[in-house]
């Protein structure tokens, strides 16, 4: 699989780390409740999820990916995504 | 004596002959030769024998689906097992030798379990072997291993090289046979980047093999003119000895290269294989298609072959596997192989063309409707029975049977994304199913369309397809003139009434093994696998799988579209291990880090740890010390006493600059930080999202906007991931920055009562680092050794008057021998982090024995820690949660032995005197132990339920796996000097 970052271009797969549902970053501003901590979209089809391009440019982002086919359709600056909301 | 070499025929190099040696005979082949068609060439078809029942073998095929012909190449350390005879190069003092039989291979002592066959079929070990259960390892495995199976490794490290390599291309092109060529010629005349990859030697695929001509020429001259003419262009990229194997997500393709085995000697500046990861826009599949058999009465002898692979033979290798052919076909291509070998001057003794409305053909013995039933001759075919439409039998004499059932497009690419294959009924084949993985499209055979005519056109018009695609400008392309025969097939897959019929000829299968599969009710094509081995081993079943799903197909009633082919997955052929590994083995595996003053420690009697990919000094043995336990006592008498030295280097350091930067870490750390005086450390405590530990360590302030963390050596990339995710994630608006600034600075601790009087004689004279000046938890930016940058924390894990000094890393080995040449005076030695851990436990610091994951602040008596501050901070929340807080949960304590030299163990459990070791009566675990030379005692810090209410209690410390349990008295963990009057001295 290959990540088109925003910041470095198209890259192997290896230099990013999984995180998981992109709904992480929507913390609660009274503090973590136990379904932010631990209640997560898995599902079978399009998801938005976060990686973190950690052998490269150390940017968060939020690629919207099928998870069975792997196709990727958007990669976002996470930072940015959290602006624009 | 190459006595079956036809003159005038083959792309061999008669001027170049190659010396060979198979078992202990020497022969003689050609340059442009494989094993297979060399071996052939001396007379030579007998090349092994098979893996159940150790009948005679020879080769099936002339490529890389071959089951039979599998050979050892090579010698001692460099034996490859298990090649394929039919596509190694031949190569000037090569050693083959075959496999799997005791004795000679003309004689193998185990031919006797063909004998025994009726008790051998399918699902035979799995009826037999059963009672009594533990005979299986010991007795049932070892005998069957031994008499039933393929090569052996050599046992020693494999010696060879092999290498890792990425490639990018716009179209990448599978296979270069005629429809490959034609494509590149179409994507490389565009100007696109192309890269065609074959994983033959010699480019052209079936045009090297066959007789007919192309736009006038030999097929084989007309394929070394598009491969020279691809070869002149700069934007192709010719890759011949490369198999692509794997199709992955986003137009990554896994391919093998065989750089430099097909030579006697590999150059030492080439490695044997090299794994590429191919990246491309688009891909095309040209893989060609594959022959299969028909299933007749011992169809498995040598000189039985594919009819393809007989033509292969002949027309690229100037072979003649045989000096009179049967064949025996259910279509028209097999009559090609009757045709070449009669205008090659050899004999055909007979054609049987199964087809019911097969029509006699001039110049040929024809047996129309007619089949070859069965065939005789012990180490290698010498008669044909022939059986006619009538039903009468009757013999020929014939030394090489060419069989063909048709043709099966290679799939095999197409399917690694989950795509199925589709059953075509006019071509009685599978071809790829409607969706391909993303970016691949399949052309020529391997799509069903086998005239070389189709294939020309198919490849132009696909790569014109994907130029398109890509925004390039395609060519016109000519298709030069070629044969346009359909193949005519009527499917045709065993001869009524035969048993011992070979479908598998690897796995020894048989027609009887499947009607068995059938009868005990493994009838879907995955059970029938499983149950048979079918389609099993190196070979994957290439030349199997069709007629045995063919074959279930008739018995249950069942489409073969509704049998359908079980799921062909990467690799497509064989891949080493070794050539997986690349470079990344043994010390290669993963990078060594070491610190700048690594070698100063290897000088000074350093014995080194690894704490995740840095190696660290563990302890410095001295003059006559023998045990690990000398050197460490002694390390730390010498820095309770005196003065001592630690290499701190790994701890992760992450600078933090902003306006926010304070702000930053009171949303991370548990206790507040935006508070903390510019000059000053304090020690951080920080949560996951859940409630538990994830790390601590210490920040200290340099301005008000500057921060510097430290963290745990082995969590700080994971600290360093967890920042970036709070500052990009979830708080993008706050003014603040990160970076690892770990393989910056070069950082010592200095500890002991002299630790002040060496660094004053380090530091330069205007740097005050008084108590006053610099009190406990002080930091200052400073300058050493004549205006050396360098900053120093008064910090102290050891509980001692201690200071970390750093230093920009391409001083540290030189800081270091300042450090002790300072400190000679006063005693100074070096420590490691066995002396560190015991400083640390008798102070009662936690580390990563008791930041287990498990743990909470309260858990190691620090739920008050930052309680006054209000912020909301990771793990806030959750750690409130009742189960965290409940009265019962083990906390920290300190312990003794009551025999202070009874050595307990981490990890052992407390119980109460006279219980039973119980889950009920378990009351906690032990983290950390250590003989103290202060107490002189051993000591520990574990976790106890209540821990705070049985200060002085006598507990025991079971431990089930070492077999101990021992009294030990339970203490506040804070051991020695436990009001901190030396550290703040």
């Amino acid at each position: 699989m290959r990540i088109n970052c925003p910041c470095c271009g198209e890259r192997m797969v290896e230099e990013f780390t999984y995180l998981g549902d992109a709904a992480m970053m929507n913390r609660p501003i009274e503090g973590a409740t136990y379904e932010y901590t631990y209640l997560r979209d898995n599902p079978a089809g399009r998801h938005r999820e976060l990686w973190y391009h950690e052998q490269g440019c150390r940017s968060w982002l939020v690629v919207e990916r099928d998870t069975t086919t792997h196709e990727i359709f958007s990669v976002e600056l996470a930072e940015e995504v959290r602006n624009a909301s | 004596m190459q006595a079956n070499r036809v003159e005038g025929r083959g792309l061999i190099d008669r001027d170049a002959p190659l010396n060979f040696r198979f078992n202990h005979e020497k022969m003689q082949g050609y340059a442009g030769d494989t094993v297979a068609s060399a071996l052939l060439a001396n007379g030579q078809r007998l090349m092994g024998r098979s893996f159940k029942y150790h009948r005679p073998r020879g080769p099936l095929s002339a490529g890389p689906e071959e089951p039979s012909a599998l050979l050892t190449i090579g010698r001692y350390e460099h034996e490859d097992p298990n090649v394929r005879a039919t596509v190694r190069e031949l190569y000037d003092g090569l050693r083959a030798r075959s496999q799997n039989h005791r004795g000679s291979l003309e004689r193998d002592f185990m031919a006797v379990t063909d004998l025994m066959n009726r008790f051998f079929g399918a699902g035979f070990y799995y009826k037999t072997f059963m009672w009594p259960a533990k005979f299986w390892e010991s007795l049932y495995e070892p005998i069957i291993r031994a008499a039933a199976g393929l090569g052996a490794l050599p046992g020693d490290n494999d010696p060879s090289q092999y290498e890792h390599g990425c490639r990018h291309c716009d179209l990448l092109i599978i296979g270069a046979g005629p429809t490959g060529l034609m494509a590149a010629l179409t994507a490389g005349r565009a100007g696109a980047r192309v890269i065609l990859a074959d994983e033959d030697f010699l480019m052209g695929g079936r045009l090297n093999a066959e007789s007919h001509e192309v736009g006038g020429m030999a097929g084989s001259a007309w394929a070394a003119q598009a491969v020279a003419e691809l070869a002149a262009m700069p934007n192709v990229r010719l890759m011949p000895r490369t198999t692509v194997f794997g199709v992955y997500d986003g137009g990554v393709y896994g391919a093998l290269e065989r750089v430099g085995e097909h030579q006697a000697e590999i150059p030492a500046d080439l490695p044997r294989q090299c794994m590429w990861k191919l990246v491309a826009k688009r891909a095309i599949l040209c893989a060609g298609a594959i022959e299969r058999s028909i299933a007749f009465e011992n169809n498995d002898r040598p000189g039985i072959m594919l009819a393809g692979a007989a033509r292969t033979y002949l027309n690229r290798y100037g072979v003649a596997a045989g000096k009179s052919v049967a064949v025996f076909t259910n279509n028209d291509d097999g009559w090609r192989t009757a045709e070449d070998f009669r205008d090659a001057g050899l004999d055909v003794a007979v054609v049987a063309d199964a087809r019911a409305d097969a029509k006699e053909r001039d110049g040929f013995r024809t047996i129309a409707g007619g089949v070859i039933a069965d065939s005789v001759g012990r180490l290698g075919v010498h008669t044909a029975t022939i059986r006619h439409k009538t039903g009468t039998e009757d013999s020929v004499r014939a030394d090489l049977i060419a069989v063909s059932g048709g043709w099966s497009p290679a799939v095999h690419l197409t399917c690694h994304q989950g795509c199925k294959p589709v059953w075509r009924e006019d071509i009685a084949a599978f071809v790829p199913g409607a969706n391909p993985p993303q970016g691949l499209t399949v052309a020529g055979a391997a799509q069903g369309d086998f005239s070389t005519s189709a294939c020309l056109a198919g490849g132009a018009s696909a790569a014109q397809a994907a130029l398109a695609d890509l925004g390039f400008e395609a060519p016109a392309m000519e298709t030069p003139e070629a044969e346009d025969g359909a193949t005519m097939i009527t499917p045709f897959w065993k001869v009524e009434g035969c048993q011992r019929a070979w479908l598998d000829h690897q796995n020894d299968v048989t027609v009887k093994d499947i009607a068995m599969s059938y009868k005990e009710g493994f009838k879907s094509v995955e059970h029938m696998k499983r149950y048979t081995t079918l389609g099993m081993a190196t070979d994957q079943g290439k030349t199997a799988n069709v007629p045995a799903i063919a074959l279930m197909a008739e018995l249950t009633g069942k489409s073969i579209q509704e049998t359908g082919t079980t799921v062909f997955r990467p690799p497509y052929t064989p891949v080493p291990i070794g050539a997986f590994g690349g470079r990344h083995r043994g010390k290669h595996f993963h990078p060594t880090r070491l610190t700048p003053s690594h070698d100063w420690a290897a000088a000074n009697g350093g014995d080194f740890v690894e704490a995740g990919l840095w190696l660290r000094t563990q302890w410095f043995r001295q003059g006559s010390e023998k045990g690990w336990r000398d050197s460490v006592d002694r390390e730390v008498v010498t820095t309770r006493s005196k003065v001592g030295v630690c290499d701190v280097t790994t701890l992760g350091k992450i600078d933090i600059q902003g306006a926010d930067a304070g702000e930053f870490l009171d949303r991370v750390y548990q206790n507040g930080f935006s508070k903390l005086a510019v000059g000053k450390c304090r020690y951080g405590l920080m949560l996951r999202e859940d409630g538990i530990v994830m790390d601590d360590g210490t920040s200290a302030r340099f301005a008000e906007d500057h921060y510097v963390m430290t963290t745990t050596t082995a969590k700080a990339g994971q600290v360093m991931r967890h920042l970036e995710f709070c500052r990009q994630c979830l708080w993008p608006d706050l003014d603040v920055a990160l970076i690892s600034t770990t393989e910056q600075w070069a950082q010592y601790a200095v500890a002991g009562p002299h630790a002040r009087d060496l660094l004053r004689k380090v530091l330069d004279a205007e740097h005050d680092i008084s108590n006053d000046a610099l009190p406990y938890m002080g930091c200052a930016e400073v300058t050493v050794c004549g205006g050396v940058k360098a900053r120093i924390f008064r910090l102290s894990f050891s509980g001692e008057l201690a200071y970390e000094i750093a230093v920009p890393c391409r001083y540290g080995h030189d800081m270091m021998e300042v450090l002790m040449k300072a400190g000679e005076e006063f005693g100074a030695e070096p420590y490691g982090t066995e002396a560190l851990g015991v400083m640390r436990i008798e102070k009662g610091h936690a580390a990563g024995n008791e930041l287990d994951g498990r743990t909470t602040a309260g858990d190691l008596g620090m739920g008050r820690l930052g309680a006054k501050k209000n912020t909301d901070f990771i793990g806030k929340t959750m750690a409130q949660r009742e189960g965290l807080q409940a009265e019962d949960r083990a906390v920290m304590v300190g312990l003794k032995t009551v025999e202070p030299t009874a050595k307990i163990g981490g990890g052992a459990h407390f119980l109460e005197k006279g219980a039973e070791p119980t889950l009920e009566t378990d009351l906690g675990w032990i983290a950390s132990v250590a003989w103290s030379p202060e107490l002189n005692n051993y000591i520990g810090i574990g976790f106890l339920k209540h821990g705070k209410d049985r200060m002085g209690d006598r507990l025991r410390a079971w431990d089930g796996v070492r077999g101990t349990d021992i009294e030990v008295e339970i203490c506040s963990p804070h051991m020695v000097d436990p009001e901190g009057e030396r550290l703040r001295g």
